[in-house]
């Protein structure tokens, strides 16, 4: 539907998860030759304008973004530092033998840190995306703290307490799980507890989700086929699911209404739900993708709403009715429901509950790594391909009226 | 009088007599003629004829030669009617006359009868006056004769009963029952009426306890048993005359009946084969059955009714007590034999079974014709249906077994020349004997099967037997059903082992997808026409259309094909992901030759190609090229691979770039990595080698490159679009993969200084 190319490569998308009242996504870039960026995009729901900020992230290529559910301003990167080439080749200018420089010296390394957008961001620079002056003189983010602890590796993903006061984030470091604590002002993190998982070979954790039941008690990870349950008070694995996909599983998502529902998809082209009580069998599996499925969102409010973008290039917006919490399609509690409305609800029953393809979006050229729920409009959904083009959706409007009504 | 003799007048009379009935105005039935004819005045033969009107119309209307001609035609008519008129008046003349002489005659012949019946009337009056003097005189001794010869006979009478007693002993020492039973029958009500008087009574005591003892003697006898049919049938019926209860009768002989078939039945669970089995239940209890049967009847129900002993509802109640017996009998046998049919699991030799089942249901009709009304014959025939339903079953799931075990040796067999060193069996081969012997096995069932419907087996001609036998049993239960197992089957090696892929052997994939097709494509279509023409299948059943089948076949078949590329893509996958992840890209050292895991994957895919080519045709390609690698690898190394480097060292550039490789995405066709394969080689394997170069290019994308990391991605890369192009349909594909690799690693790279194209050729061309 509506289309802004970012200029560089990008995989890392997020909705401002504090931010309810305006649509806002966050996109972080990912290029090793420029500074990268962190672009703002706001949909003007009402004009159907989108307009775009952009803060600079020269710290190096964004590979995961993630913004605090307490603090608008506040959000977490995980990105690659490569400053060494840049380095040596600064240092020794024009080098008999910059290949020795190079391999002896370069070494890429993932790390995680906690940022500010500047307050002014908004007033500033909210001009027409296009206007060259605008990209030209961005703003820069300011840093509250490194999540950083080499002896732990290279930082995956940064997850934020689901829900939380913004003071607790967890990030997953090659096969660490590291739970981190943030002062009041997010300048300073220290760990609090960590897990580490164990095997044989090299593991490394994929993707991760902070469960928002039991408390955020519950942490689920991602490593090769398996998913892992942890308890975070103990930092002790709860279950674990091997081979929960053929091949790598790339995501996860909690549903955000049933506590044990879980959706998985992976390198085998399918999505999974699990209810974590019964993990010999998945509940349900789709298999509507023709590659690797990158990422999985349940919406917020209607969880039967199921998102997922995979590298053929497509989105596809499923409805899960079948293993819905809400499975009759309306929202409204029964003791509120007159007379009037009984009827329709028993009409509603009648209907078979079929699980469907709502719709696949063909928009993107590229692969898509990333979708993501507004967090403001339920019915809003972006996602962002490898080219840099971010595509906001609506749900259907026919769909819409069927769930609210 | 007239009408009368005229009747035997010739032809020509008749019309004669016609025409003066016309003129005395009589028509055929004696009536007037028709009105509108006879009121014409003119009409000369009508009764209202007018001379003046006539002579009048016929002076106004005609000339005078007319006149004349109708005058003397007219002349000439009068003239031959007075003759006719005169002839017939002589005729009838003479026979008037001879009539008034036989009438007189007549009258003479009466006077002379009258006479003599009146002497005959005195006569009889004198007679009849005799006769009745006669029968006066002899009045009163008629009647002392008739007394005497009453009192004769009473006393002839009293002499017999008096004498009973005596005889009765007399012939119970004998042994002459039946007399004794009639004499006592005889005199049975005179001492009945009489039992009053003393001496009368005492006739009859004794009477009674000489036939008790009798009836006692009859009743064992009877329960002895060991006597002939013909002694008992006798026993039975003299019991019978002597008032013993008929029911008890049939009981005791029912129950004597069924200790002997019981023992029949005990025989019977010794045997082990099922034919012998058969033929000794036939032979001994059926027989006997239809013995007990016979002779049952004979005595309780086809004897025939005399006097008022026999009530008349002893055959109803014995006929009833013989059905009642008949079926718990053969529930017994039935139930035996059922159990020894289930028994009968081997498939191997169908024509035991149909024999013995023939000759069990063969049998079985002497009861029917025995015992018109029963049920034991249908229930017989319900076994026999029930028998070639197990048997259906059975061989279904033999077949499923035999095609399981089909493709275990199959598995085997690819398996083998890994282990063996002997020259490992070829996938057509595999193919053609796995084929062939479902076939064959198939048509050996369907032979077997069709052992039941013989002519020369007697329930071959039942209604179930012609009908639902063939089409619900043997082409629905069995062929329809293990086409789909085959299918079925088939598609559970896509889905058990999906998720692995390592358990079943891609090739063992193939080479049932290939069968499938066959099947969709063929055999089928045989078999089915085969188990039609056997069977004569009626359609009046609904039944599994062929083309349904065949649509499931070919769903398997793509299925499977599916998955085949699916799994061998996922090796190649594999392969690569695991080469992209554990490289230091970064720090790798300046490429000298390709890397090996790429020379493997070229192997791979020429070893897949020729497995796919062993069973599938080679499918069409796009338009190519007849030159070799070299000139499209020159197209693709050329200026467009320059134009997307050069400019990304130059920062301003770096957008066109990124515009200018949207706009060419725009423009080239969206590629589905996991599009459905179609049934040829060319197909298959561009589905493989899109997965692979797609994996190739998302793991790519996801490391970060040094100078000689992207150098050796371009060697690699080079080295791939020399080997792979010509395995695929359209070659573009590969160059647009390949690109997008190098693209997506220049982008990835920290110091993008691309090799130089001839230094990646010649790499390339050292191996």
């Amino acid at each position: 539907m509506y289309q802004p190319y970012l200029v560089l490569q990008a995989r890392a998308l997020t909705s401002q998860t504090a931010e309810s009242d305006a649509i806002r996504f966050l996109v972080g870039t990912q290029s090793l030759k420029f500074d990268n960026q962190i672009h703002i995009i706001d949909f003007d729901d009402e004009n159907n304008i989108i307009s775009k900020s952009v803060l600079q992230h020269q710290a190096g290529e964004i590979w995961h973004i993630s913004a605090s559910p307490a603090d608008k301003a506040v959000l977490t990167t995980c990105y690659n530092k490569s400053e060494a080439p840049a380095l040596s080749l600064s240092q020794l200018g024009a080098s008999v033998f910059p290949a020795q420089v190079v391999s002896s010296e370069s070494r890429v390394v993932t790390c995680g840190a906690v940022w500010r957008m500047p307050p002014e961001w908004e007033s500033g620079s909210h001009e027409s995306p296009d206007d060259p002056h605008n990209s030209h003189n961005p703003q820069n983010l300011e840093l509250l703290c490194h999540l950083d602890n080499s002896s732990h590796g290279n930082a995956s993903c940064v997850l934020w307490e689901p829900m939380g006061d913004g003071k607790h984030v967890i990030s997953l470091a090659d096969n660490h799980a590291l739970l981190w604590d943030l002062t009041e002002s997010s300048t300073q993190a220290t760990i609090s507890s960590s897990a580490t998982l164990e095997g044989k070979g090299q593991l490394k954790f994929t993707a991760g989700k902070w469960s928002p039941h039991h408390n955020c008690t519950q942490l689920a990870t991602a490593n090769d086929t398996a998913i892992r349950g942890w308890d975070l008070r103990t930092m002790s694995q709860i279950y674990c699911i091997e081979n929960a996909h053929g091949q790598l599983v790339r995501d996860l998502d909690f549903n955000p209404n049933k506590q044990y529902y879980l959706a998985s998809c992976g390198d085998d082209c399918k999505v999974k739900f699990w209810d974590v009580r019964n993990i010999n069998e998945p509940v349900k599996t789709l298999e509507e993708h023709s590659h690797w499925v990158w990422s999985v969102r349940f919406n917020h409010s209607h969880d039967q709403l199921v998102l997922t973008g995979s590298s053929d290039s497509r989105v596809i917006l499923s409805n899960m009715v079948s293993i819905s919490s809400e499975p009759f399609g309306h929202l409204v509690d029964d003791d509120d429901l007159s007379d009037g409305e009984d009827n329709h609800q028993d009409e509603k029953t009648q209907e078979p509950l079929q699980d469907s393809i709502i719709s696949t979006y063909e928009e993107h050229e590229d692969s898509v790594y990333a979708v993501e729920w507004s967090s403001a409009d339920p019915w809003l959904f972006a996602s962002l391909s490898y080219d840099g083009r971010l595509v906001i959706n609506r749900v259907p409007r026919a769909l819409k009226y069927h769930i609210l009504l | 009088m007239y009408g009368n003799f005229s009747v035997c007048f010739s032809a020509r009379k008749r019309r004669v007599h016609g025409m003066l009935k016309l003129y005395y105005g009589l028509n055929e039935e004696g009536k007037t003629v028709d009105q509108a004819e006879s009121m014409n005045p003119c009409d000369i033969n009508g009764t209202h004829f007018d001379p003046e009107v006539y002579l009048n119309k016929f002076r106004r209307e005609c000339s005078l030669g007319e006149l004349m001609d109708q005058e003397s035609c007219m002349v000439k008519q009068i003239r031959s009617l007075d003759s006719d008129m005169q002839t017939l008046v002589y005729e009838n003349y003479n026979k008037f006359i001879s009539a008034t002489d036989t009438i007189r005659k007549m009258k003479n012949d009466f006077k002379k009868m009258e006479d003599e019946m009146d002497c005959l009337s005195t006569n009889m009056a004198a007679i009849t006056e005799f006769s009745a003097h006669i029968s006066g005189t002899l009045q009163d001794q008629h009647a002392q004769i008739t007394k005497l010869s009453g009192v004769h006979n009473l006393l002839r009478k009293l002499q017999f009963l008096f004498e009973l007693p005596a005889r009765l002993n007399k012939c119970l020492e004998l042994q002459a029952y039946s007399q004794a039973v009639s004499s006592h029958r005889r005199a049975r009500c005179v001492l009945q009426q009489y039992s009053h008087m003393p001496s009368f009574r005492g006739i009859q005591d004794d009477c009674h306890a000489i036939m008790d003892k009798l009836a006692q003697e009859l009743r064992q006898k009877f329960r002895d048993g060991g006597s002939s049919a013909k002694d008992l049938s006798e026993c039975v019926e003299l019991l019978l005359q002597l008032d013993e209860p008929a029911e008890e009768l049939c009981d005791k002989f029912l129950i004597h009946a069924q200790s002997r078939l019981e023992t029949n039945l005990r025989g019977l669970e010794a045997e082990t084969d099922i034919l012998e089995f058969i033929d000794r239940g036939c032979n001994e209890f059926v027989s006997s059955l239809c013995l007990v049967i016979a002779s049952y009847q004979e005595l309780f129900v086809n004897r025939p009714q005399e006097g008022n002993l026999a009530s008349k509802n002893i055959p109803q109640m014995a006929i009833g007590k013989l059905h009642a017996f008949v079926d718990a009998m053969a529930t017994c046998y039935f139930s035996l034999v059922e159990r020894r049919i289930q028994e009968e699991k081997s498939v191997g030799d169908n024509s035991l079974l149909v024999r013995a089942l023939d000759r069990f249901h063969r049998r079985l009709q002497a009861v029917a014709k025995l015992l018109p009304g029963s049920a034991v014959p249908s229930q017989g025939t319900e076994i026999v249906v029930r028998a070639a339903r197990e048997r259906i079953k059975q061989y279904l799931a033999a077949l499923q077994s035999f095609y399981l075990d089909s493709l275990r040796d199959v598995r085997q067999a690819l398996a083998a020349p890994r282990l063996g060193g002997n020259a490992p069996a070829s996938l057509p081969e595999l193919l053609s004997s796995l084929s062939a012997s479902i076939l064959n096995q198939i048509k050996s069932v369907l032979a077997s099967v069709h052992l039941f419907t013989a002519k020369d087996i007697t329930f071959s001609n039942k209604p179930y037997f012609k009908g639902e036998f063939c089409s619900q049993g043997v082409r629905e239960s069995l062929v329809v059903n293990f086409i789909k197992f085959v299918c079925q089957s088939s598609r559970q090696f896509c889905e058990s082992a999906g998720d692995r892929g390592g358990s079943t052997p891609p090739a063992l994939l193939l080479l049932l997808s290939r069968l499938c097709l066959d099947y969709e494509t063929s055999t089928i279509t045989y078999i089915l026409t085969l188990t039609d023409e056997q069977f004569l299948v009626q359609h009046r059943s609904p039944v599994t259309a062929v083309a349904a089948l065949c649509g499931e076949a070919r769903e398997a078949a793509q299925k499977l094909l599916k998955h085949y590329v699916k799994v061998q893509g996922l090796i190649i996958s594999q392969m690569l992901r695991k080469s992209v992840e554990t490289r230091d890209w970064v720090n790798t050292i300046e490429p000298r030759n390709v890397r090996a895991v790429m020379k493997r994957v070229v192997e791979d895919t020429t070893s897949i190609d020729v497995q796919v080519s062993l069973l599938y045709e080679e499918g069409t390609r796009k338009a190519h090229s007849s030159d070799s690698s070299k000139r499209t690898f020159s197209v693709y190394s050329g200026s467009r691979q320059q134009t997307r480097y050069a400019p990304s060292y130059t920062p301003s550039a770096a957008m066109d770039t990124n515009f200018l490789s949207n706009i060419h995405k725009l423009f080239s066709e969206r590629i589905d990595i996991f599009s459905p394969v179609e049934f040829n080689k060319v197909s298959v394997v561009t589905g493989i080698i899109k997965i692979s170069l797609k994996t190739f290019l998302e793991c790519v994308r996801l490391r970060t490159f040094g100078r000689y990391g992207l150098q050796q991605i371009q060697v690699d890369c080079n080295y791939l679009q020399m080997y792979l192009w010509r395995f695929v349909s359209d070659e573009n594909l590969v160059h647009f993969l390949l690109d997008e690799i190098v693209g997506s690693t220049a982008h990835r790279c920290l110091d993008p200084a691309p090799m130089e194209q001839s230094v990646i050729e010649v790499i390339c061309e050292r191996g």
